[in-house]
């Protein structure tokens, strides 16, 4: 073995189920690996480390081709929730972490958790109301610093 | 492929280093896996780990990721990471002699 990754930094940007998983199981294989890990979470991915919100993660049901759909029949109300709760139930049947538990788990790891200091004034937000395992709000300078000499993954 | 001497024996590793066949893998090869591996002193939480990942091989016939290891060792993620810095179902099972734990979580 010659080339291997020895760090990745990986930035979650969207808030939906689909779009905060993926990331969250690169950053636990990583660690699984022994490769160092960071995950920055920026615009609506910041709703997986919200405390309030991050219990009620749901998948897309509109807009969302791959669900093979209708996306009329995907905007109906409640539509979302039943599917949301139908990947969970799938989910929890191969022994997957929800996302909060998966977060704490990942951050058991020794990853480090930051939060976007652009969406998080964009938001209103502060570090309180995210989980108690964001290490600090950062500024896209401070990401780059932290993410030097290593590989970025955007998600 | 290649054959490394542990305690004596010579056993074939994989590229990686696991184990190719686990019953070359004997309990006195373990402090010098465990010194490959970087882990000078091997505590009693690092052999808890150890014989567990080996009888959980043993009884499955497939080595249990991180998540399983925390759920099930008496071990938590916390102190399975400080025990294996370098990934602690990956390092053990390297140590306990067997292959690679398969599993994306």
């Amino acid at each position: 073995m010659t080339d291997t990754i020895e760090k990745v930094s990986i930035i979650i940007s969207k808030g939906s189920l689909e779009g905060i998983y993926p990331g969250l199981i690169m950053a636990n294989g990583a660690r699984a690996e022994g490769i160092e890990a960071n995950l920055f979470f920026t615009f609506f991915g910041l709703d997986a480390i919200h405390k309030a919100r991050n219990e009620h993660i749901k998948l897309a049901t509109v807009g969302n081709p791959g669900l093979h759909f209708a996306t009329m029949a995907g905007g109906l109300p409640g539509v979302s929730t039943v599917m949301t709760h139908y990947m969970n139930h799938k989910m929890e049947k191969l022994d997957i972490p929800s996302i909060p538990e998966f977060i704490e788990m990942i951050a058991d790891t020794g990853a480090g958790l930051y939060a976007c200091k652009a969406s998080v004034d964009l938001f209103g937000l502060e570090k309180n109301d995210f989980i108690e395992q964001v290490q600090d709000i950062i500024t896209v300078g401070e990401f780059y610093e932290k993410a030097a000499g290593g590989e970025i993954i955007f998600t | 492929m290649s054959t490394s001497t542990i305690a004596n024996i010579d056993v074939e590793l994989n590229n990686e280093g696991f184990f190719v066949d686990p019953d070359q893998w004997t309990v006195d090869m373990v402090s010098e896996l465990a010194l490959r591996e970087g882990i000078e002193e091997l505590t009693d939480a690092h052999w808890q780990v150890i014989r567990f990942m080996r009888s959980e091989y043993l009884a499955k016939g497939t080595g249990p990721t991180v998540r399983v290891l925390g759920k099930t060792s008496g071990v938590s993620i916390k102190e399975l990471y400080q025990l294996f810095p370098k990934g602690p179902a990956k390092v053990a099972a390297k140590i306990a002699g067997i292959p690679k734990p398969r599993g994306c979580i």
